[in-house]
């Protein structure tokens, strides 16, 4: 049998795998975290496990473990059946899934140690994060490798948003890194005071905007067509919305500085781009939805894809959010409260969370050759679960985030502070302990959906994973 | 437009190219003038570089991730004014490295922390926060007051400093190890946190 007849998917598989235990390990720190906002004596006076350590290695856990994990299975996975090609070089793939995992793991584990650089979403000290520059790079050594090598003419589209994935987040991480070295483990940074601040931000919140959407759209636009058994409803609407994407993301990062001593113009350009960037997301909300007309029927039958639609929905909830948060009038209420935080979760949950969900109750079934879930019971309950939770959970920390900036801006009749800063923290509270069982309920959806994907590997001829053949290209479409 | 588009995704190079051009504007434009803004690095009259005990409790507070729930960064709102003291100015920070105003404010704002209390309520605070504020819902870190700082690597992060243009002088930088020795972590953070909001 010729080698290069068949896709090879067992680097995919592998980290598939991977993303369910980042799930739970990410999921079940955050919810530790919860409740230790409500029982602080919860840290039990272990340093590696107070609130401080622990809040970077739920971040990094989840973002880079989950998420990362998920993003690079799914590329493997789809840029092979886009181009009609094996993987460029499967053993590089291997390098940079086992990589990804060490890298990541070494990195949290070090962040509980207190190894930290604080910068938010780039914790890693130097040696972690010039490792995980170089299985960055593989991976895109991997992924442009195969697009250069494929026997289609035309990139489909969720290849662009890989790509922009890969090279983005490349150029952000090195950036925002550059530091010397004081000692083996740990660096001062390059830049200081308002500028480190600004470089961060131009990072911080493009991690957001590369990593958790431009990524997660790539998935997203091959994982939804294949599911409603339909094409992109307009390619030419995705084209548009991809480029003023990647053109207006970068800009807005400053309005995570409303009001503080970074130059002003910053600020203005920060929130005009914010308002622009409503555009292109919601073009691809509704390009989604039109992809999903006329099979929307599957809805009943299908929880993966439940998954999926349902994501774009918070996809457009926290794409308008964001711009409304980015103002400066709003963001004045909203920045240093609980209202952001709860921001984070409903793209971090309702959208990156449910859209990977979906893709690999999508995949893995077709990996493992057989045609269902072991039960499709529980993925409905799974659904459910996570749906409640993530609502429960973002509407405890709207009340919560308004009640907090409201208050911290309150003045009486007299001039003076209405409340104090206990007060204020007071009133969160009770929130917090919602926010508590909407994050546990989330996190038992997520076991409940391990425990489904093992009883269907289980039940399954175990032989992982099955090996597809390469299609003949359509006439036509040959590069 | 589309034309152009068309070109660039049947070929993986250009696609790479067009990302990574279209992708840098926004970046390039907002980080790279700052770097040449005066205004943006000059320190303001009252700005000092950190103590070697103070930059010790600096790292030791980054170590502890106590900037993810509490600000460095006052706005210019008269409530926060009011609250917390006179805003915060970029030229205060010219010796942060990292920067750490934070994103969240779950405890309060602690940029002009520095002489609001006694050395002694920072004692008893962060050996359990509740003996001082009973609603308090901050983790106790005892640990501190129990760890001697570590000298080992203070003569490197000051002279690396000093490479970047904090202004120390070859002789501070010499007794740095002496001045820790035999300090607590506690004494560092509790140095740290007295210099806070003194730059203005």
């Amino acid at each position: 049998m010729n080698k290069n007849s068949h896709y090879t998917d067992s680097a995919t598989v592998f980290l598939l795998f991977c993303t369910m235990i980042w799930a739970v390990i990410g999921m079940g720190a955050g919810v530790y975290l919860a409740a230790e906002l409500v029982m602080p004596w919860l840290n039990f006076d272990i340093a590696e496990i107070t609130f401080g350590r622990l809040r970077p290695f739920h971040t990094n856990a989840v973002i880079f473990g989950f998420g990362g994990s998920a993003l690079i299975a799914t590329a493997f996975y789809s840029v092979q059946r886009t181009c009609h090609v094996r993987l460029f070089s499967p053993s590089l793939a291997w390098i940079v899934a086992i990589g990804w995992q060490i890298g990541v793991a070494v990195g949290v584990a070090s962040l509980l140690m207190g190894y930290t650089s604080s910068k938010e979403y780039a914790e890693f000290e130097w040696p972690i994060d010039i490792a995980v520059a170089i299985v960055w790079v593989s991976f895109g050594v991997v992924f442009f490798g195969t697009l250069a090598t494929r026997k289609i003419r035309p990139i489909y589209v969720s290849n662009w948003f890989y790509g922009a994935l890969i090279i983005v987040i490349a150029m952000l991480h090195i950036v925002n890194s550059l530091a010397i070295p004081y000692s083996w483990t740990q660096a001062y940074p390059v830049y200081e005071g308002a500028q480190d601040a600004i470089v961060q931000w131009w990072y911080g919140h493009n991690a957001v905007g590369f990593f958790l959407t431009a990524g997660f759209l790539g998935m997203f636009y091959y994982t939804l067509p294949k599911q409603a058994g339909r094409p992109v409803w307009s390619y030419r609407l995705s084209v548009i919305a991809f480029w003023a994407f990647v053109y207006t993301y970068i800009w807005v990062g400053p309005h995570h500085l409303h009001y503080t001593s970074i130059p002003d113009w910053l600020m203005t350009v920060a929130v005009v781009m914010s308002i622009i960037l409503i555009l292109p997301s919601w073009a691809t909300m509704l390009n989604a939805v039109m992809t999903m007309s006329g099979a929307w029927d599957k809805l009943r039958t299908d929880p993966g894809m439940k998954f999926v639609v349902v994501s774009m929905i918070f996809y457009a909830l926290s794409t308008f959010e964001g711009p409304m948060l980015g103002i400066k009038s709003v963001n004045v209420i909203s920045h240093y409260t609980d209202w952001t935080v709860g921001h984070v979760h409903s793209g971090a949950l309702g959208w990156n969370a449910f859209v990977t969900f979906g893709t690999v109750y999508f995949l893995v079934p077709k990996l493992l050759g057989t045609s269902e879930l072991y039960s499709r019971r529980l993925a409905n309950i799974h659904f459910w679960l996570a749906l409640m939770g993530v609502l429960i959970y973002i509407v405890a920390l709207w009340a919560s985030g308004v009640a907090q900036g409201i208050m911290n801006l309150s003045i009486d009749d007299y001039g003076q502070l209405n409340y104090s800063f206990v007060d204020i923290m007071l009133v969160t509270i009770p929130y917090h302990w919602m926010r508590l069982a909407g994050g546990l309920m989330f996190l038992l959806g997520a076991l409940l959906m391990a425990y489904n994907l093992y009883r269907t590997y289980a039940s399954s001829k175990r032989n992982l994973p099955v090996l597809v053949k390469i299609p003949k290209v359509h006439p036509g479409n040959e590069i | 437009m589309l034309k152009l588009h068309r070109t660039i995704e049947s070929n993986s190079a250009l696609l790479i190219f067009g990302i990574l051009v279209v992708s840098s504007i926004g970046g390039f434009v907002q980080i790279v003038p700052n770097l040449f803004d005066e205004s943006l690095h000059k320190g303001t009259e009252n700005v000092k570089p950190y103590s070697a005990l103070q930059l010790t409790g600096r790292d030791i507070y980054i170590r502890e991730g106590c900037v993810g729930c509490h600000s460095q960064q006052i706005r210019p709102l008269v409530a926060e004014v009011m609250r917390y003291g006179e805003a915060s100015v970029s030229g205060e920070g010219i010796y942060d490295r990292p920067f750490l105003w934070g994103s969240k404010r779950t405890g309060p704002d602690l940029a002009r922390l520095g002489g609001k209390y006694s050395d002694k309520w920072h004692e008893l605070h962060l050996n359990d926060p509740r003996s001082v504020v009973p609603q308090s819902i901050m983790p106790a870190y005892p640990w501190l007051a129990k760890n001697k700082v570590s000298t080992k690597d203070i003569t490197a992060k000051l002279e690396l400093l000093q490479w970047y243009g904090h202004p120390y002088t070859d002789a501070e930088i010499k007794q740095a190890k002496q001045a820790i020795n035999g300090k607590t972590e506690l004494d560092a953070v509790i140095a740290y946190l007295q210099v806070l909001g003194t730059f203005r």
